[in-house]
């Protein structure tokens, strides 16, 4: 039996077990459930890098669930395919290591983090299942079996957004979110349920296969984009985000913030892999377009004059899913033009899926640095805040780092991908870009007062007592500074090997289809 | 909650272990008739929520326990889980019981495989998961000091 | 006309859930309003499978009758049931909980995290 075909099952069945043995190991003691926690956190890690090496050397890898063989997709030469599949190509597998890493880093900030809370034993399981979700949405190539993992991945965070469950905004937040997330989620059912009732499949690589241009899978188109881009915290229904965010434990904060990539990948399997050809038009590219500039216009505005650290990060989060959505709807709008693509269109999706890695370990980097914060002095508030560089180095160090990468500073990783995007929106209108690089200048204001206010500065009376942070938490946090610094100083390794793959594969939809619809008897 | 009237508890007495019977018989048959898993431990779940009523909360709360319903839980899922990983060489979920259909039908466990098991430990999994709901959200009305609350106590407000 | 009207009352339903959402302010009635959506979504997959004199999907109940319903869409029906179960029971201990903190169950009165 060769491990590397079973990987896609594994990657999913790894955390599964964690989340159903949780509640079982954790009334045997605090040193069982911490070591549960890390070690299938790593073990998934480990088999999200092992299906990146698998994929990026021998192409795109089917699993067929309870098939007699793990790539039979069409059995008895049948001519749709049967059976749920998982579908890993090159993409996928770049956003589930993406995925792995923030959910490593998160579960070793929260042994500590969470040490004085009761009912750990369910949010171990609630934590493993949101892991579950988050890899499930990014591996599966079936419509029906993506809205159960963004089911799983919903009712997951909303019961870890209120895990703090005697502080009032907590309860708010969850409500919020759980209202707009459960209304989308409805409205994905109906077009998943509309497209499968004309095409009799639920398949999206067989989907991809057959979809014609037409008045219903328009409609479908629009309600499948105006979901995910709710998942994701684009400008119309981004209020929820920055509660959620803020609200959450950090550990939690730094996971959500690789479910809502998830989400953008979903996006990006609907209109690049499922539609296509077929997308009709300029319309779609152009609506990702704006929502992606008014998305950062508005986040970073907002987040200027917040005074609650949290809160803050979480309208960052909104303005950089604005750039993500900004580079891919330029790869998108010139998908059919040949020559159009070959000149800035597959700059933009580099930049675009450049910039997902990048924002997940920086966003996630600086959530962790926050909840570091709220841990030793027990403030969120700047106004209350200052003087803690001299006694918390590691932590301002890393906080330093993350902040130039999300302002878009030389030489980080973030400057690398928001260059790629900005000379590619260049060449379809300037004033794409003049946004861009506005938003990307408050960015830098927005960093340097929080810096300033937090870090630096004379020591308050209150905080003599303030130590550094445990050594789990330093070392989850170690490990997301690890993988920016690595995109930091490699960056066109990091371009040519794991990104361009990633491209590749995205744009090449009969590449997609050809994997599932060719593997029969 | 009080005690509704002697009525309620005699019906209450006479009908609580049918609908156990019942819904175990909808569980078990899931492969045939509409029904399975879920709708199972659906029938069976009203059993507590059944009690609850017509009992109230003080007395329910001192005679069941809720370790029962929790070892219920983890029990269906490790089976579920256990039942998944077994057709692993080949692949993940696969069916390694099932018969085609011409012998089937004969002998104690039909040719449909590890579905009906499956369904077996998904229904007791919702019975568990069920009942847990609902006990805990009658614990948490706090309107009939049933028993006192743990307090929170992880953060300043 | 006759074979659309299950698709009109599904529209119906999902109208009627989100004009609840937008104009009630009792959270109760919002979550009631979710479920009504949740159901006129279950409905509309239920009604895409009808075949006409179509019968059971089960080889040995169908009997001479050789066009059957199709099974899929019962088993999304099953997922999004189970799916809107976990939700609604998770909205409700939450509004609990939101009552105990703030002593209203008004979506107006609800807004300390603001700006």
């Amino acid at each position: 039996m060769n491990w590397n075909d079973h990987l896609p099952a594994l990657l999913l069945a790894i955390p599964l077990f964690g989340a159903f043995v949780a509640p079982v190991a954790s009334p045997f003691g605090r040193t069982t459930r911490n070591a549960l926690l890390a070690s299938f956190s790593f073990l998934t890690l480990l088999v999200s890098l092992f299906l990146l090496r698998h994929t990026l050397t021998n192409g795109i890898a089917v699993y067929v669930m309870g098939g007699e063989s793990f790539d039979l997709t069409l059995p008895l030469g049948m001519k749709l395919p049967v059976r749920i599949i998982m579908e890993v190509d090159a993409f996928s597998a770049f956003m589930a290591v993406c995925g792995s890493i923030a959910s490593f880093a998160g579960a070793l900030f929260s042994m500590n983090y969470m040490e004085k809370f009761t009912g750990l034993g369910r949010f171990v399981s609630l934590y493993f299942l949101l892991t579950v979700g988050m890899l499930g949405m990014m591996i599966t190539g079936d419509m029906f079996n993506f809205f159960v993992f963004l089911e799983i991945s919903s009712i997951a965070s909303i019961g870890l957004i209120a895990f703090w469950r005697d502080r009032p905004e907590a309860v708010e937040a969850s409500i919020k979110y759980m209202l707009i997330s459960q209304v989308s989620s409805m409205v994905f059912l109906i077009a998943a349920g509309a497209l499968y009732g004309k095409y009799n499949v639920l398949n999206m690589a067989a989907m991809g296969a057959l979809i014609k241009p037409g008045t219903l899978e328009k409609l479908a188109l629009v309600f499948l984009v105006g979901t995910l881009a709710m998942k994701c915290g684009a400008f119309p229904l981004h209020m929820w985000l920055p509660d959620a965010y803020a609200e959450a434990p950090s550990g939690v904060s730094c996971l959500l913030v690789a479910v809502s990539q998830a989400s953008l990948y979903g996006l990006m399997r609907v209109c690049f892999s499922l539609y296509g050809v077929n997308l009709g038009g300029a319309f779609i590219p152009w609506a990702m377009i704006v929502m992606g500039l008014s998305s950062m216009f508005f986040g970073v505005a907002m987040a200027v004059v917040q005074h609650d650290i949290k809160r803050l990060i979480g309208y960052h989060s909104v303005s950089q899913v604005g750039y993500m959505l900004l580079g891919l709807g330029v790869g998108m709008l010139v998908l059919t033009d040949a020559r159009g693509m070959a000149e800035y269109g597959f700059t933009a999706i580099k930049g675009g899926i450049f910039h997902i890695f990048n924002y997940t370990m920086y966003k996630a980097l600086l959530f962790l640095a926050a909840g570091a914060v709220y841990y030793t002095t027990g403030k969120r508030d700047l106004n209350e805040l200052g003087g803690l560089a001299r006694r918390m180095p590691f932590t301002t160090g890393m906080f330093v780092i993350a902040a130039a990468a999300i302002s878009g500073l030389p030489p980080f990783n973030g400057f690398v991908s928001k260059l790629l995007i900005y000379e590619s929106a260049f060449a379809v209108h300037p004033a794409l870009t003049v946004v861009a690089l506005v938003t990307s200048v408050l960015t830098l204001a927005s960093f340097v007062k929080v810096f300033q206010t937090a870090f630096l500065g004379p020591e308050r009376s209150a905080f003599a007592t303030v130590r550094e942070v445990p050594t789990a938490m330093l070392f989850g946090m170690g490990v997301l500074t690890l993988a920016v610094l690595v995109a930091t100083l490699f960056p066109s390794w990091t371009l040519s090997y794991l990104v361009e793959p990633a491209a590749r594969a995205l744009v090449d939809q009969a590449g997609y289809v050809g994997a599932v619809m060719g593997g029969g008897l | 909650m009080n005690p509704l009237s002697v009525v309620v508890r005699t019906v209450c007495d006479l009908f609580a272990w049918f609908m156990i019977v019942f819904g175990v018989n909808v569980l078990l048959h899931g492969y045939v008739t509409p029904g399975g898993g879920f709708q199972g431990g659906a029938i069976i779940a009203t059993f507590t929520a059944f009690l609850l009523v017509a009992y109230g909360g003080k007395r329910v709360a001192a005679r069941v326990n809720n370790k029962l319903f929790d070892l219920f839980e983890e029990i269906g899922l490790i089976v579920f889980f256990i039942l998944a990983f077994l057709g692993f060489p080949i692949t993940f979920f696969f069916n390694f019981m099932a018969r085609p259909l011409a012998e089937s039908a004969s002998g104690i466990l039909p040719g449909v495989g590890t579905v009906a098991l499956m369904s077996a430990a998904v229904g007791l999994e919702v019975t568990g998961a069920l009942s847990l709901i609902i006990l805990t959200m009658h614990k948490g009305i706090r309107m009939f000091k049933v028993e006192p609350l743990e307090q929170e106590t992880g953060h300043e407000r | 006309m006759i074979a659309n009207a299950p698709f009109l009352l599904v529209g119906l339903l999902f109208l009627g859930g989100m004009i609840a959402i937008f104009m009630e302010k009792n959270l109760v009635k919002i979550a009631i309003a979710i479920s009504v959506i949740g159901s006129s979504v279950n409905l509309f997959l239920v009604a895409l499978g009808y075949r006409n004199g179509g019968t059971v999907p089960i080889h040995y109940m169908a009997g001479e009758n050789t066009v059957m319903v199709l099974p899929t869409p019962q088993a999304m029906t099953l997922t999004a049931i189970v799916i809107a179960l976990a939700t609604t029971a998770l909205l409700l201990s939450l509004i609990m909980l939101v009552y105990r903190h703030y002593g209203t169950l008004d979506i107006d009165e609800i807004r300390r995290l603001r700006g």
